[in-house]
Parts: structure tokens; sequence; C-alpha cells
């Protein structure tokens, strides 16, 4: 039960990471795909709506990664060894994207510099989770757990991760933060032209989400027999299908009909909806098919300690948070600022 | 290169970039909200235009310092997946709290960095606040997980396997007061004196500037306190290596022999092979003095321990002697400006003192980076002393010096653009105050993209509009 409640918290903290670095991720890519007349205007509603909460949305990643190794020490060494090259390549490409924001950011505003650090920064923001996805996609697969200890290089280091079923999930993690950030971003716009860039790329990610999905779950057949029949096989399972389909067609819907708050609910549902829908499939193990929840937890003391730990820092941790988007996201900040143009001058 | 010792330099080398950063995101938010309260009290502009560059900078080594510091915690997999697993469970603690800490760290520093005009005054010096605190807070977490690696407690080591776990015990390790005490000192001074030596600079170019004389006051605030309480923590820090790691000690001090009434090195070169530190300066008794309080006190050598159990003794005992040196110039400078600063002397009209100060601003940085080489390598042989060889913790991963040599060259780029970019668009722009109209920036330059930067225009969503006319 204990271990239960620990393994509930990494996967809220995921899904933190997910619904807000992932759609910082997410406005990376469009940062790249950047088009048409109003390019500039997209790029710049981009970096103001990551600037003042990125650092914080990027958290999230660490507290998993220390959950990891405080609650289930044995599955972080496991993946640290068997994903050592993936994910060292991703935090390249975390240290990539972060630093080539905030140099741009601060650094000259002249156009050629500022695409120099764009151009890295957005880049970045697309290896980044394409990696965390084929990660995932690899734990999921079973061929980390799997790897046999005395193989060689290839069989150990490389093969559990360089298959199509976990590049399809990179690609799919890769296409859901996209439709996140794009979703998001609707919200954020100041004016109707740019809102409607951002539907239409919405819509566009969305369907990249579908075709993605797809393309892991016909995949999976072959590479991951294991998560196929998980996330198939129980009552519970459908039902989290079933949930995930509809929050999608939610999303798509209320994109379509221009319901922007409704459309930013769906696509969150959608992708938690995702996340839990894989942790379900493969319940009870972190790693299929060798380390369970049960099995790879830490000492019971370790456990409770962190558990309280947990609480006392959402404490603290909530009503900051609340802040924090209440003062850059909340009532105010968008739409109503869409007349003004200006915000206050600073007076010295 | 061997993978074992490749892993060593990748971890060496993270550690010692991150560390500059972790140190800057603790001191600098203090400096910040200093100035941004004296704009508040006095309503002085150059105080605001002070705490606003001083705030650019933080964002800038901030951002650097999450991201390094987010590679360390999967490097300490990446690279000790038999540490981690061994250890997570007894010192994961500390680091949850860490998180937390660094949680509110970033989500404060994201309010403070773009809430200039969003939010009450009062409220945006909180979440200064708040920074400066929580970054303290979090530096010493995961310097109480470091303290555990030196004296491991809160377990019982049964067939090689820990059980009888007790995390607070282990959070309460003997060497946590000390190392925290001396890290947190170390942080406010190196920053403090840093900062004041670039001011310091300025000023000997230009001393009738409002702004660095201003920067100077406050950099010293925050510096000079902690710079001359430093040694004092750095007594205590030995007198626990002293009785904890007698053999970490032993190579910091280049003591061979066991001996009564021993004496303090200072300088020389341990000669392992000979078995004999030449060319120390020694000060009798003075070692037994300072490690235990009495001269005749006896201090146990090198050749009292096995040598597979010596960390490599000439790099422990010549870190230990910079970072001792550095300090102590520190320390001395600080009380030096103190002084004068009580005889009620202007300090930025100090020609001596100013140039004294430059001469520090570097020291602090690499007295930390020594005092880590001191620590880090004085533990080897082993990861966990006395519990886990490092080599027993390494990944079984070959070729790693292809991730060492990638991260080198990455935190090499990096550094060269954090160091052009503080330069080029924090010192070297002229502000909007009265103090530098029609003059052209320090060091006689007149930098390119200034007026891009000039005075407001920062500000992330004034750059909206200005893009979009």
């Amino acid at each position: 039960m204990l271990s239960l409640s620990v393994a509930a918290c990494l996967l809220l903290a995921l899904t933190a990471y997910v619904l807000l670095g992932g759609a910082d991720f997410g406005g990376g890519v469009w940062d790249l795909l950047a088009g048409g007349p109003r390019r500039r205007e997209q790029r710049a509603l981009i970096a103001d709506a990551i600037g003042p909460i990125w650092e914080a949305n990027h958290v999230w990643l660490i507290l998993v990664v220390v959950l990891l190794f405080t609650c289930f020490p044995g599955v972080f060494a496991r993946l640290a060894v068997v994903l050592h090259i993936p994910l060292t390549l991703m935090l390249v490409g975390v240290v990539m994207r972060g630093s080539a924001f905030t140099f741009r950011t601060y650094d000259s505003q002249r156009d050629a510099v500022q695409r120099r650090w764009g151009t890295a920064f957005a880049i970045a923001s697309v290896i980044t989770p394409v990696l965390l996805g084929v990660c995932v996609g690899a734990v999921a697969s079973g061929a980390v757990g799997r790897a046999p200890a005395g193989a060689g290089v290839w069989a150990l280091y490389v093969a559990p991760w360089l298959t199509p079923f976990a590049f399809a999930v990179g690609l799919l993690t890769l296409a859901l933060f996209a439709f996140l950030a794009a979703t998001y971003l609707t919200l954020e716009a100041r004016d109707e032209a740019l809102r409607g860039d951002f539907r239409r790329r919405a819509l566009a990610a969305a369907a990249a989400v579908f075709v993605t999905a797809l393309a892991a779950l016909l995949v999976a057949r072959r590479d991951a027999p294991d998560i196929g029949a998980g996330l198939t096989g129980s009552g519970w399972a459908l039902a989290g299908q079933l949930a995930t389909g509809v929050s999608a067609v939610t999303a798509i819907w209320a994109l379509w009909t221009r319901r922007y708050p409704l459309a930013r609910a769906a696509a969150a549902a959608q992708a938690a909806c995702i996340l839990w829908g894989w942790a379900a499939a493969q319940y009870p193990f972190i790693i299929p098919p060798t380390h369970t929840i049960q099995g790879a937890a830490a000492p019971a003391v370790t456990l409770r300690l962190t558990l309280i730990g947990l609480a006392g820092g959402a404490v603290v941790l909530i009503p900051s948070l609340w802040y924090l988007f209440h003062v850059f996201k909340g009532p105010g900040t968008a739409f109503e600022r869409l007349g003004d143009g200006h915000p206050p001058e600073e007076q010295p | 290169m061997p993978d074992l010792l490749a892993a060593r330099s990748q971890m060496a080398m993270s550690l010692a970039f991150h560390i500059i950063f972790a140190v800057v995101g603790i001191g600098m938010p203090a400096l910040m909200v200093l100035a941004e309260r004296r704009w508040q009290r006095t309503r002085d502009p150059v105080a605001l235009d002070l705490a606003k560059r001083w705030a650019k900078g933080t964002a800038i080594l901030f951002a650097v310092g999450a991201v390094s510091g987010t590679v360390l915690s999967f490097e300490l997999g990446l690279l000790w997946p038999g540490f981690m697993e061994y250890a997570g469970p007894i010192i994961g603690m500390p680091f949850s709290l860490e998180g937390f800490a660094f949680f509110t760290e970033a989500i404060f520093l994201g309010i403070y960095l773009y809430g200039w005009d969003r939010i009450s005054e009062r409220m945006h010096l909180t979440a200064g606040v708040l920074v400066a605190l929580s970054g303290a807070v979090s530096g010493i977490f995961v310097v109480i997980a470091n303290a555990w690696m030196n004296a491991p407690v809160g377990f019982d080591v049964v067939d090689g396997r820990p059980v009888n776990i007790d995390p607070l015990r282990a959070m309460l390790t003997p060497a946590a007061f000390s190392q925290t005490l001396h890290m947190t000192l170390a942080a406010y001074a190196a920053t403090g004196l840093a900062v004041a030596g670039i001011h310091a600079l300025l000023l000997l170019r230009d001393p009738l500037d409002r702004f660095h004389r201003i920067a100077l006051g406050v950099a010293l605030w925050v510096g000079a306190p902690a710079a001359v309480l430093q040694p004092i923590s750095g007594d205590i820090s030995a007198k626990f290596v002293a009785e904890y790691q007698p053999v970490k000690l032993a190579a910091m001090e280049g003591q061979f022999a066991t001996e009564r009434g021993a004496p303090l090195r200072i300088g020389g070169w341990p000669d392992e092979a000979r078995g004999e530190t030449r060319w120390a300066l020694e000060v009798p008794y003075a070692l037994s003095v300072l490690a235990f309080g009495s001269p005749s006190a006896e201090v146990k050598g090198l050749n009292a321990f096995p040598r597979e159990d010596w960390p490599p003794v000439a790099v422990v005992h010549v870190a230990f002697q910079v970072m001792v040196a550095l300090g102590t110039y520190m320390a001395a400078v600080s009380l030096w400006a103190a002084w004068l600063a009580w005889r009620k002397r202007e300090l930025a009209d100090e020609r001596w003192l100013l140039r004294a100060l430059v001469l520090a601003a570097p020291m602090g940085f690499i007295a930390i980076e020594a005092g880590w080489t001191v620590t880090e390598v004085g533990r080897q042989p082993w990861i966990i002393y006395g519990v886990m060889r490092t080599a027993e913790a390494v990944t079984p991963m070959p070729g790693l010096v292809v991730p060492f040599v990638t991260f080198t060259l990455l935190y090499v780029f990096l550094g060269v653009i954090v160091v052009w970019l503080l330069y080029r668009q924090i010192l070297s722009t002229p502000g909007a105050t009265e103090r530098r109209r029609g003059r052209r920036g320090p060091w006689g330059l007149t930098p390119i993209g200034v007026e891009a930067v000039a005075e407001g225009r920062e500000t992330p969503h004034r750059r909206l509009e200005d893009r979009q006319t």
C-alpha cells in the first residue's frame, strides 16, 4: 500500500511534468515551425508564455528522478544503466533548451543573434521529448527489463531502445507536447489572428497525436506484446481507452468550435489519460517484466518519510504554484490586456 | 582513458561547473534583494537599476545552474548506479526536500524576474526574499547528502546490504553541521566578494560612478561578514575531519608519520614514494593544537593506514593549501574593509582597498573548487566513506570517455557564452539613469547593441510590443 502510494505520487509528478514542462517543449516545437505572416508574433508569444514558468515546470522532472532513486532505487539504477545513451542525449537537450532560451531572452535583440539562440532552443525542444518518449517506450516494451546482464554492448545498451516501438512512442510524445502547447497558446494569444494560427496548429497536432498513437499501437503488437495486451486486456484498460478517446474528441470539437478553455482542459485530460493508461497497462510493474512496484520499493521507513516529506512540501508548493500561475496566466493576463497594448511604464 | 577515471572526471567536471552557478544562485538573490530594498526605502533610481541588473545576471546564471543541476541528478545514476541503488533509500530524504526548496526558488524567481510591473512592490520584494531563502536551504540539503557520504550513519550493513535504515538519523550525520555551515558561508563570501571586486575594478576606472559605489557597499555587506567568519567555520570542519576521517586529514596536511606534537605544514609537496612532505614551512605543534586542541595530541599519519585506502595525497594537500590561503586573504581584505568603514572612511575612495578587492574577486570561487577537491578527492577511494568503494559504484557501461568529452565541450561552450553575456549585456550597457548619460561604457568601449537593451526594454512583454510594431 505504501509503495503504491509513492508510485501514485511518482505518476502524478510525471503527469505534472508532461502537462506543464511538456507544453514548454511543445512551445519550442512551434518556435521551430513558426511560419506565415505572423511568424514573429508567434515566436514572441511563445517566449512570453514560457518565460516566467519554464524553470518551475522543469523541477517536476527533478522530483520524478529524486522520487525514483529514493523510493525505487533498483529501478533508477536499471534505467540509468540500460538507457544510459538516450538519457545522456536527452540531458544534452535539456541543457541546450534551457540555456538557449535564457540566452535568447538576455542576449542582444538583433535578429541574427535572436535567431541563432532561437534555433538552438527550438531544435533542443524537438529532440528532448522524442528521447524522453523513447525511454518510456523502451521501458513499456519490456526490453529494458529483459536486457540480459552479461550480454554485449549492443544487446544491453542499444537494442532495448533502438526499436520501432520506442521511437513511435518518442514521436507520440513529441506530437502530444506540441498539441498541449498549441492548445494552451490559443488562450495566451492576444489577437484573433494569432489565436487562429495556434488553433490550426492544435488541430494539426491532434491529428499527429492520433497517427503516432495508432502507429505505436500497431508496432506494439510486434515489439511490445505485453503492453499491447495490457492496453486492451482488462475492463479498466478499456475504460481508460474510452476516457482517452472521449477527451481527444472533446478537445478537437472544442478547438473546432473555438471553445478554448474547454479545449485546454480536454487536451490536458487526454495527455493524462494516455500516461495513466500506460501506467495501468504495465501495472504492477515499474519496469516490466522484472521490477514490480512492491518488489522494487525501498524499505517502508523511507517510503513513509518520503510521503510525509511530499505532504509537507505540497503545503509550500501548491500555494506557490497557484500564485505563479495566477500572476502570469490568471484572469486579466491574456484576454483583458488585449485592448490596452502596453503594460504600465516603469517609473524609476 | 579507463572507464572509472572517465566517470570520475565527468562527475568532477559536472560538479565543478555546477557549483559555481549553485553558489551564485545562493548569493546573488541576497544582493538583488538588498538593492531592491534600498530602492524602496530611498527611491534612489540607481538602486533600482542595480537591482534589475543583478536580477538579469541572476536569471542567466540560475538557468545554467538549474539545467546543470538536472544533469547531476541524472548523472548520479548514469555514472554511479551501484551507489544510488545502495544509498538512495538512506539519503533520498534530503534530495526530496531539496527538490521542494528548489521548486520554491524557481517559482519565486520567475515571479521576481517577470513580475516587476505585475505585482505590488511589497510582494515583489517578498518574492526576492523567498528566492534568497530557498536558494540557501536547497544548498544546505544537497550538502547534507554529501556530508553523509563522508560520515555515513543511519543504517547497518548485513551481508553487504544496508538494513535498519533510518533516513532521519542519516540526515543528522555528524558531518552535516560543519559542511553546511562552511558551504553556506562560502557561497555568500565568494559571490559577495566577486561582485565587490568587479565593481571595485569599475570604480578604479570611473571613481565617481554612483552605480558602482552603491553596488560595492551592498556586495561587501553580503561578502565580508561571511569571509570573516569562514576561517572559524573552517576550523570546525577540520576538527570534524580530524575525528572522523583521519586519513583525509593526514592527506590534507601531508602528514605521513603518526606523531605527537605534529607541525602544521604550509605549502610543500607530499611525495608519496618517499613518504614525506618536502619544502613545507613547518609551524611546530600547530597541527596537534588546531586539530585536537593540545600541543601533545597524537595526529595519525598516512602510514597508519593501508596504502589502498589512501586518497591521492598531493592533490588533496595542494588543494587544501590553496583553499586556506585564498580564504585567509579574503578574510583579511574583509577585515580591512570593515576597519575602514568603522573609521567612517568612504570605501569607494580607498584605491588600495579597491585594488585588493579586485584581486579577491575570483578567489572565492577558486577556493570553493579547491575545497570541494579536498572533500571529494580526500574521500577517495571511497564513495561512501568506509562502506563502498568508488570502483564498486561505477556503471558497467563502457566507453564513458564519450559522455565525459561531450559534457566537457558543452560546458566549456556554455561557460564562454555566460561570461560573454554577463559582460556585454549587463556590465557594459549604460542605464538610463543620469550617471552615465553621454559617457562611454566601462573599459572605454562603446558596446554593440546598446540601444536595444537600453533601460526598460529588456522585459519580455515589452519586447513583444517592440516586435509587433
